[in-house]
């Protein structure tokens, strides 16, 4: 019910109010300095939270955190509303990722919830290969688009018949056509030359057919980008085997992330890459994958530059490119030049390591 | 490219700064002495410099920005003054006002005397300069902290309050005419998009700031539609603050309160004229036109002024003005640039010195010059 709530509202309210929405500025920035919403999330997400603050200050970027804890102790709805108008009100937000405990069925996802809720319906990642990260395919540079709000993550679950259970996938024309329209548009202003529908039409015939078919109307659009597509299994092999012949995918929920976690492996694990997540008015920066890393939080062995990644191109979203050049040039000193790995990466250093470096380096590049 | 400006301001800087420069390295070496940092590493290069616009303003603004200057100096702190001299009643001294509001645009920041406004102009221009500015720069959020500070003799103990100033629009929209002789209209604006915007600025505010409660102050019985407007869109902007209180109170009735029960208050947002009388009268509660802080936002800009906007004509070149407003500016300005530590060391030496009582101005009740405040705020600067 709340999914739509968007849509709803906009249909009944006067052209007046209408117009109010629009006027609200898209980031709360007073005087030069911005307000974002921090959602620190479970596992990791604490500590990598606390080294963005620290390393903000040092080099005296121009944002002003509001903590939001969000975490999957809290049954109560009372913080997800608190999240959730926070981020309403500053536009932007950079997040943990929050557990989800499966054992009780009237727990959702608050991962999802909150996408739902803020309709942040693409879920844009970058997976770009690091010459001084050791893997198996070289100079991969791969732009992951994925429907974030519909397909399998609908939360309509139910049991028909005793042991029989339906979950329901559902595809929209609308839904369809506005992340295909993103993923050309994208496509377009940075320059990319192909754009890969991924999906299971052989099989779903009806719902990934529609996907598909939306797809290729709106390829038709854009005749100076080439268009193709492929079955979600064997794209999976590809990526894997061939990673280089992809540039843009354009993905449905489910597939979307299978294929981004495959994605963000490939370049060098969960570590390294940062995933955006929009909507119409309101961005949430996060990890690429989306794990919560329990089981590094608290030992000084998680590697935080995804995180920082993300701080980045929430730097770059609301317009402080200078910054956020900063901290992409110190992250690349970290993985490419001074070498700086953690465990995930096969090195030996600590997160402190990084962290300390990333705070000389972000002073370094600010105060000179 | 941050090398090559840092070559450049570093050529910039005239030869008598020279010996400030190696306090300046000496001080730094200091303050890398906190735990955070070890002593193996190499010591960073040398800080950029904040740019910061000046504008003494009329009145006893020059002589309150030389003390800034001279608690700046003393406290080495990585902050260049660009000074401008602006005034509407001193034309021929003045430089344009386009050169100011492109200074600022600039810097990014501000710290600012006050102007004096004349009653009658010259030109027949409506709009002073202090409104040009304003407009311009779109500052559209004037934020007042009414704040006791211990060792000042007030009927009000422990106030601490906030007021929040639309000050684009309503009264100061400089339209008035004459339709028909002995009649005169003065519009008063009120939009839609502007009350929203300063509604969230003071909610925003509030939150940022750990506040509990926001009353927006209005005379919406009187003038249903225009105040009646302001009030609605408060409203409506309070519904996404669930964790803050939100009141509203009639212009007349806050006076008297404010006078009565000042503790009452939290964070106070107003339309134009209302803010201008209630900052002047809870400053007035606080200690005076001297003592009382201020700063206007727009979404890419701040100017700090003092709150009360006084020029106090008559004390000038008598040295006993009252610097501590201006000196609290000057510490907001440094929290706000990311200099916290500055900040804070300016403001625990002010609070010091006004609460020993030693270095009490005319205003505060004493005979203490400005100089003499100045020097006992330096000799109070903790290392």
């Amino acid at each position: 019910m709340q999914s739509f709530s968007f849509q709803q509202s906009k249909t009944a309210q006067t052209k007046r109010e209408l117009s109010k929405t629009h006027h609200l500025p898209p980031v709360a920035k007073y005087g030069g300095r911005f307000v974002v919403t921090m959602l620190p999330g479970d596992g990791i997400g604490p500590e990598m939270m606390g080294y963005v603050k620290t390393v903000f200050k040092a080099g005296g970027i121009p944002v002003d955190f509001e903590e939001v804890y969000l975490d999957s102790m809290h049954e109560t709805y009372e913080h997800m509303d608190q999240a959730i108008i926070s981020i309403k009100r500053n536009g932007v937000a950079i997040k943990g990722n929050i557990e989800t405990r499966d054992n009780s069925r009237l727990f959702r996802s608050r991962n999802v919830e909150l996408r739902l809720q803020l309709d942040l319906f693409a879920n844009v990642i970058h997976c770009k290969s690091q010459p001084g990260v050791k893997t198996r395919h070289q100079n991969i540079d791969i732009i992951l688009i994925r429907q974030n709000t519909e397909g399998e993550y609908s939360c309509l679950e139910h049991e028909n018949v005793k042991g029989v259970v339906e979950s329901l996938k559902i595809i929209t024309k609308e839904r369809s056509e506005r992340i295909a329209r993103y993923a050309f548009e994208y496509a377009k202003k940075h320059n990319r030359k192909k754009v890969t529908a991924v999906h299971k039409a052989n099989i779903m015939k009806m719902s990934d057919g529609l996907f598909l078919n939306t797809c290729k109307e709106i390829a038709e659009q854009y005749p100076n980008i080439t268009f193709d597509n492929m079955i979600i299994d064997n794209c999976s092999m590809q990526l894997v085997s061939h990673p280089n012949q992809f540039d843009v995918l354009l993905l449905p929920n489910l597939y979307g992330n299978i294929l981004t976690n495959i994605a963000c492996g490939i370049v060098g694990g969960p570590g390294i890459t940062s995933g955006q997540n929009f909507g119409e008015r309101y961005a949430v920066f996060e990890t690429g994958t989306r794990n919560t890393g329990k089981s590094v939080a608290g030992k000084n062995i998680a590697n935080p530059l995804a995180m920082f990644n993300a701080s980045a191109d929430l730097l770059e979203y609301i317009g402080l490119d200078k910054y956020s050049n900063v901290l992409r040039n110190s992250i690349d000193k970290v993985l490419n030049v001074e070498k700086i790995h953690t465990p995930d990466l096969g090195g030996s250093n600590s997160t402190t390591d990084v962290i300390d470096f990333l705070i000389d380096d972000v002073k370094a590049q600010t105060q000179v | 490219m941050f090398a090559l400006k840092a070559l450049k301001s570093i050529q910039n800087v005239p030869h008598s700064n020279h010996s400030f420069r190696i306090l300046n390295e000496f001080f730094r070496s200091l303050s890398l002495c906190s735990p955070s940092f070890q002593a193996s590493k190499p010591l960073p290069k040398a800080e950029s410099k904040v740019k910061c616009t000046l504008i003494p303003g009329d009145g006893v603004g020059p002589e309150l920005c030389v003390a800034v200057k001279e608690v700046f100096a003393a406290m080495s702190v990585p902050v260049e003054f660009e000074e401008l001299f602006l005034s509407e009643v001193n034309p021929s001294m003045s430089v344009p006002v386009e050169t100011v509001i492109e200074s600022i645009q600039r810097n990014g920041i501000a710290l600012k005397g006050i102007l004096s406004t004349p009653f009658s102009s010259s030109s027949g221009e409506l709009q002073t300069l202090n409104m040009k500015i304003r407009k311009q720069l779109d500052l559209y959020a004037n934020v007042v902290h009414v704040k006791s500070l211990p060792g000042i003799q007030t009927r009000h103990k422990d106030l601490d309050f906030i007021t929040i100033r639309e000050q684009t629009e309503g009264e100061y929209s400089a339209l008035e005419h004459e339709s028909v002789p002995g009649v005169i209209e003065c519009m008063k604006i009120v939009t839609e998009e502007k009350s929203r915007r300063i509604a969230k600025f003071a909610f925003d505010y509030a939150t940022k700031h750990g506040r509990k409660k926001v009353t927006a102050v209005h005379k919406a019985n009187i003038m249903k539609l225009s105040d009646g407007l302001f009030l609605k869109c408060c409203e409506e902007t309070a519904s996404l603050y669930p964790q803050l209180k939100f009141e509203h109170m009639i212009i007349d009735n806050t006076c008297m309160q404010m006078v009565s029960h000042p503790e009452k208050f939290d964070v106070m947002v107003m339309p134009n004229l209302y803010g201008n009388i209630i900052d002047n009268l809870a400053s007035g509660l606080a200690g005076g036109a001297g003592v009382v802080p201020g700063a206007s936002y727009s979404s890419d800009c701040v100017i700090y002024e003092p709150g009360a906007r006084h020029t106090f004509g008559e004390a000038v070149g008598k040295n006993i003005a009252n610097p501590t407003a201006m000196l609290l500016c000057a510490a907001k300005m440094l929290a706000h640039v990311n200099l916290p530590d500055y900040s804070q060391r300016l403001t625990n030496a002010l609070e010091t010195v006004i609460a020993s009582g030693k270095a009490r101005t005319r205003d505060l009740g004493g005979y203490a010059s400005t100089t003499d405040f100045t020097r006992a705020v330096i000799s109070s600067l903790a290392f």
